[in-house]
């Protein structure tokens, strides 16, 4: 039984990278309509950048969990302006193949000066231990990610769902011409918005670096599974890609529990169900 | 009056200062050149219409004023500012609102949401005890989706939304289509009560019947350039002239 519950948390973690990452992705597509496959490479970016914050500045944890978001972030808004801005209008493939350019440009280059073996990343000392509950002993640093993934999630849901600005973004996802004829300058709009969905992918990727170290690749391996999780969702739906996320983390650690040989095939098999019953993703909408 | 003539003289205003001048606008959708130099004015505190029919290029002058066609040239001043080169949100702060054809309601957002979209741009919009004043139908579907609303409520809704916004030039864009006639007297009623708050309207109609209860003046548009232009006062005398260019 306790293996079933180290599995339930395992799929819970994997689960809150999901969620955070096809959260990114979603409100990317929603705005941008741009399906980002360089988000991967800045999830790895925002490990690295705490790896460089700690080991060459000296800031910790807790300051890499603001800061990186941020330099990615900007990092992300620059790629947007002398990039991704000129292919509005253009199909997706132009995208797609464009951010799969950036994500082997940007990890080649990592590769290059860092190789392919992983990086140590301490687990910060306030979130080291873990508590036994009794049904099984609980990573203190494992429950902090899933909880503080899960405020994210849900402060960006909120942020795009009830807020003034969030109404804004879903308006300007349906019309752009006409709310920038409203007076708000949406292609600035459209920067921050990119800003936001990499600065989550590198928030994610500080929150794995004490997990599972930093490698270049870390989110090549990664992107494929958020990909089938956003198809599952539905792209561009904020509250689908969170509660999909979390949900086929937690299948996925299920399958590992009882069928262990389908785990790392169960999302895919999901995904091709959901295609062949409703094209869309769960709870997305048809264009 | 012939072209030359309108570019000329535009036709002469009974109201306030010119708050819009239009010269020799020419506008373009990729390859197809809608607009061939169009020349008219608005003065302050006017509601002046745009008349003609499907495809003569009114709604194509209301976007190149708003600045959402990629392509023009000649000269739009506002206030005495040239805005050919500036792009729409900024238009739109300078004190213009546009209420498009199709409406533009937001299908993801509720009635509030649509209502309190577009940012105030100046102080003077109307309070929200005004608007539904003039709209009560919207204070009771306030929590509806906006796409929701009949079609007459989604009206309502795009005008009253950039009524708030302190804009003090609005540009309407054929208000009555497939209205009941009942809404259609609303939205006179409304126009009349913008006017007489302030309000200075450029307002595009193919059903000059309507137009005749709100209008100041008109300018008739064909193949992208104002045929000609007069004022209500004139207009039982233009009638036949009138039936022609609309082909009714």
């Amino acid at each position: 039984m306790q293996a079933l519950y180290a599995q339930l948390l395992v799929g819970l973690i994997n689960g809150s990278f999901y969620a955070l990452l096809s959260l990114g992705l979603a409100v990317i597509f929603g705005m941008l309509n741009i399906i980002n496959f360089a988000h991967g490479a800045l999830y790895m970016m925002g490990a690295f950048c705490a790896y460089f914050l700690l080991n060459l500045v000296g800031l910790n944890y807790w300051w890499a969990l603001l800061i990186a978001p941020i330099l990615v972030g900007i990092f992300g808004m620059i790629l947007e302006r002398t990039m991704l801005q000129w292919l509005t209008g253009l199909d997706h493939l132009y995208g797609l193949l464009l951010t799969f350019g950036i994500a082997l440009i940007v990890q080649g280059v990592f590769q290059n000066y860092f190789g392919s073996s992983g990086l140590p990343y301490a687990i910060p000392d306030q979130l080291k231990g873990g508590i036994n509950l009794g049904f099984m002993f609980l990573p203190i640093y494992r429950a902090w990610v899933v909880i503080f993934s899960l405020v994210i999630c849900v402060a960006t849901w909120f942020l795009i769902e009830k807020t003034r600005l969030g109404a804004y973004l879903r308006a300007a996802t349906e019309n752009p011409t006409l709310v920038r004829a409203f007076g708000v300058n949406v292609p600035r709009m459209i920067t921050l918005t990119y800003g936001l969905g990499v600065g989550l992918a590198a928030l994610a990727g500080v929150l794995s670096a004490p997990i599972n170290q930093v490698r270049p690749l870390m989110g090549a391996d990664l992107i494929i599974v958020v990909f089938a999780v956003v198809v599952i969702g539905g792209m561009g739906s904020i509250m689908g890609s969170i509660i999909t996320g979390f949900a086929l983390g937690v299948i996925e650690g299920l399958t590992k529990y009882f069928y262990p040989e389908a785990s790392n095939t169960v999302v895919f098999v999901l995904m091709v169900l959901v295609l062949l019953v409703k094209p869309t993703g769960l709870t997305g909408r048809a264009a | 009056m012939t072209d030359t003539a309108m570019a000329d003289a535009p036709a002469k205003a009974a109201t306030g200062g010119n708050i819009l001048q239009v010269r020799n606008l020419e506008a373009w959708y990729g390859e197809s050149h809608i607009l061939h130099g169009i020349n008219f004015d608005v003065n302050a505190g006017e509601v002046v219409t745009l008349l003609g029919r499907n495809g003569a290029g009114k709604t194509t002058t209301l976007k190149s004023i708003m600045g959402i066609i990629g392509k023009r040239t000649g000269s739009i001043k506002f206030n005495n500012q040239d805005i050919i080169r500036s792009t729409s949100d900024k238009i739109a702060r300078m004190g213009i609102a546009f209420c498009p054809e199709e409406r533009g309601i937001f299908s993801s957002l509720d009635v509030r949401e649509n209502l309190l979209l577009p940012p105030v741009v100046r102080a003077g919009g109307l309070p929200l005890e005004q608007i539904f004043d003039l709209f009560p139908n919207l204070k009771e579907r306030l929590n509806s989706q906006g796409t929701k609303l009949s079609g007459g409520e989604q009206q309502m809704l795009a005008i009253a939304r950039i009524l708030r916004t302190g804009a003090s030039f609005l540009m309407l864009d054929e208000p009555t289509e497939g209205l009941a006639p009942v809404i259609i007297q609303q939205i006179g009623h409304t126009i009349a009560r913008l006017k007489k708050e302030g309000f200075t309207i450029l307002l595009v109609e193919q059903n000059f019947r309507f137009a005749s209860t709100v209008a100041d003046r008109y300018y008739v548009v064909e193949h992208g350039k104002i045929i000609d232009g007069f004022a209500n006062s004139e207009l039982a005398a233009n009638m036949d002239k009138l039936h022609t260019y609309l082909g009714v």
